[in-house]
């Protein structure tokens, strides 16, 4: 990739931009300009750089973006989508927020806004709160979002507060060709417990670019459980980094699931900067056709007595390419760390491939790490069991590659919307059967 | 119950077995005539639970001599789903486990497809969920169970339940239930045994391959045989799996060799 090329992509995702009027808060403004700086100093992702080596972004790099026009969506259109089960709705239809459609919390305790709001009733905690998760000096499409900072999800539970329904942030896409920069900051306060369920979708067929930075701050002995959908158009281009910190005995839950893009990138960056905090990721990628869908996580164990539990499976059909990378860092003097990591991945095709690669890196002697790694078929012994009841060879398959997503997709806590993902767990994996 | 005027079920002669190259059975020769209970006894190693594979189809077994009529129909030509279908059932002594499928699910899927395949109507959820609350009782088996994912962290006794449970619901003209007893306490042994003998019927059969002679005080069989390296080297009836309790494989094999 050429740096004429790299200027061109960022040009053009910069002009896929409304542009950003200047905020009131002049630390905002400020925040902007270091980031757009940075996004113009630095070179945005190849294959050359270790971190990139399998997404070949160059596809994206091709395409033009331009602003959104502002076109209102029907409600109607949007009832589909809806977890009825949710308390705060907010949604965004190409990066604006949609106030009409959204529904705001009259909960004690919970604060769901869109950013603006936020910026003018939360100005100071915001102030102290945003950009310091996800670090954008060193990361191109961090910088990016950071710069064009503008519409947003601001959740906040406040302290003690338990939260029992979830908070639905729906991201619509309803136009191709159209960058946008999605930005979410949910934090906890001490002793809170929230679910915030980040649902990206889309009401077209065409290419469009998402770049999201979702920040999530858990305080001492609060929970945070954070539902990630993935279900972008089938052309469309996904970039994502959530960056969550985790202070003492704090918990967060993570359960993410890309179903769509044609390239789509996630990055989960944990930080467990208190003694006792907890973490676990669940991820799931299901993808066919010539869809990319690669994970990087970054587990960091900074103190001790940290326990973290991932398991992120890929089902690959057709010339599908699913990468994970898993990093757990156990710095110095981060004693008692119990963290375990599995990455399971099921091919359906002979030209699909997964390249996945645990990264451990300890640097204490007293903890526990495990991890493991399997690519390949389904299990010979399961399918036999299942033929020996009657089903044939090809129902077998299909209902153990059902179960192998399912498994992943029965872990979201919102009945309503782990139902519609097993049927389209169903629908691609072929189990029909079982809906019948 | 002998009837030797009842009509043959399965048929096995000189049956040879091989798993990667290797000879396990090496020449096993069985009659079952419907209404009538077998026993596969024998030591670890000795090929019984490879033979209950066999019978169902395992692919990681090749049958290399000898032949079966299941029902009038040459097994060994069928795949494992069409023995299924008509009628052949195996219990498993390691029940495999399906996470993110519920049992329900599943359960209702092979009812559903078996009946299909026999030509008698399906169950819709509803119909299913009562008829299988009512064969679930017979096992004492808590309905919990259709919401939990097929066998995933069930006890050994708990699948084994489940086993049986599957059993009630396929009908089958044969089963063959390898090693139900294994890793039951009192309780539940009382119970799965007692399942087997209520789905017994005059015009099915059933093949218990066990270690033990712990389950035939359930389940009495009609005829006990001894398997030892691949072959039945002795066959008797009820008593002599007390009679192998009291003395042991040993006895048996050294029986077993100086006839031969």
């Amino acid at each position: 990739m050429s740096a004429v090329a790299d200027n061109a992509f960022r040009d053009s995702l910069i002009a896929g931009q409304a542009g950003s009027p200047l905020a009131p808060q002049g630390w905002l403004n400020q925040l902007r300009g270091e980031a757009l700086d940075r996004a113009n100093e630095l070179a945005v992702p190849t294959t050359r750089d270790e971190d990139w080596r399998f997404t070949d972004l160059s596809p994206l790099y091709r395409q033009a973006f331009h602003p959104a026009s502002a076109e209102p969506l029907a409600a109607e259109r949007l009832e589909p989508l809806i977890a009825p089960e949710a308390g705060a709705r907010l949604v965004f239809v190409d990066g604006r927020f949609a106030r009409g459609l959204s529904r705001l919390p009259d909960a004690d305790g919970l604060t769901v806004l869109p950013l603006a709001q936020a910026l003018e009733l939360h100005g100071e905690e915001l102030q102290a709160q945003l950009a310091r998760q996800a670090d954008f000096r060193g990361d191109a499409l961090v910088a990016l979002n950071t710069a064009y900072l503008q519409d947003g999800a601001v959740v906040i539970a406040a302290r003690g507060q338990r939260i029992q329904a979830a908070v639905h942030i729906l991201f619509v896409s309803t136009q191709k060709d159209v960058a946008v920069h999605p930005r979410v900051l949910v934090l906890a306060r001490p002793g809170a417990e929230l679910t915030v369920v980040e649902d990206f979708v889309a009401l077209h067929d065409g290419a469009y670019c998402v770049n999201a930075v979702t920040e999530v701050s858990v305080a001492e002995q609060a929970q945070v459980q954070h539902v990630k959908l993935q279900r972008d158009a089938k052309a469309a281009f996904h970039l994502a980094t959530c960056a969550v910190r985790l202070e003492r005995d704090a918990r967060y839950v993570s359960n993410s699931v890309a179903f769509g893009a044609r390239i789509s990138r996630q990055n989960i960056d944990v930080v467990q900067a208190g003694e006792g905090a907890e973490c676990r990721l669940d991820g799931l990628a299901l993808i066919g056709g010539r869809q990319l869908a690669d994970t990087h996580s970054s587990i960091d164990h900074a103190v001790p007595r940290g326990r973290s539990r991932q398991m992120h499976k890929c089902v690959a059909g057709d010339g599908a390419h699913a990468v994970f990378n898993g990093r757990v860092l156990v710095r110095r003097g981060a004693q008692q760390t119990d963290s375990g990591q599995q990455s399971r991945n099921l091919l359906l095709s002979d030209k699909a491939h997964v390249d996945t690669k645990p990264q451990l890196e300890i640097f204490a002697d007293d903890v526990k790490c495990a991890h493991g790694a399997t690519v390949g078929q389904l299990d010979a012994e399961e399918i036999f069991y299942l033929r020996s009841r009657g089903l044939t060879d090809p129902a077998a398959r299909n209902l153990l590659t059902y179960a192998f997503a399912a498994d992943i997709v029965n872990r979201i806590p919102l009945p309503s919307l782990a139902a519609r993902l097993r049927a389209t767990v169903l629908e691609q994996t072929g189990a029909r059967e079982l809906a019948q | 119950m002998i009837d030797s005027g009842a009509k043959i079920l399965l048929e096995v002669k000189k049956l040879a077995a091989t798993v990667g190259g290797v000879p396990i059975l090496k020449g096993i020769d069985i009659t079952v005539r419907v209404g009538e209970v077998h026993a596969i006894m024998g030591p670890n190693g000795s090929g019984k639970s490879t033979f209950a594979k066999v019978l169902a189809g395992h692919p990681s077994y090749q049958v290399t001599g000898g032949e079966a009529a299941f029902d009038g129909n040459d097994l060994f030509a069928l795949a494992p789903e069409e023995r299924a279908r008509a009628g052949l059932f195996l219990g498993f002594q390691y029940p495999v486990e399906v996470p993110g499928v519920a049992n329900s699910q599943f359960l209702r899927l092979t009812y559903n497809t078996v009946q299909g395949a026999r030509g008698r109507d399906e169950l819709d959820p509803l119909e299913f969920d009562d008829f299988v609350r009512e064969k679930m009782k017979l096992l004492e088996m808590d309905p919990a169970f259709l919401d939990r994912s097929v066998n995933e962290g069930f006890s050994g006794g708990e699948k084994k339940r489940n086993e049986i449970l599957q059993m009630a619901l396929l009908e089958p003209k044969l089963a063959v239930l390898d090693e139900t007893d294994s890793g039951l306490d009192i309780d539940a042994l009382r119970v799965v045994a007692g399942g087997v003998n209520a789905l017994r019927q005059p015009d099915n059969a059933v093949v218990l391959v066990t270690h033990y002679q712990r389950l035939l005080n359930y389940i009495v069989p009609d005829y006990v045989h001894v398997m030892e390296g691949g072959r039945i080297i002795k066959t008797g009836g009820k008593e002599l799996a007390v009679e192998l309790e009291s003395r042991g494989y040993d006895w048996v094999a050294g029986d077993g060799r100086e006839a031969a």
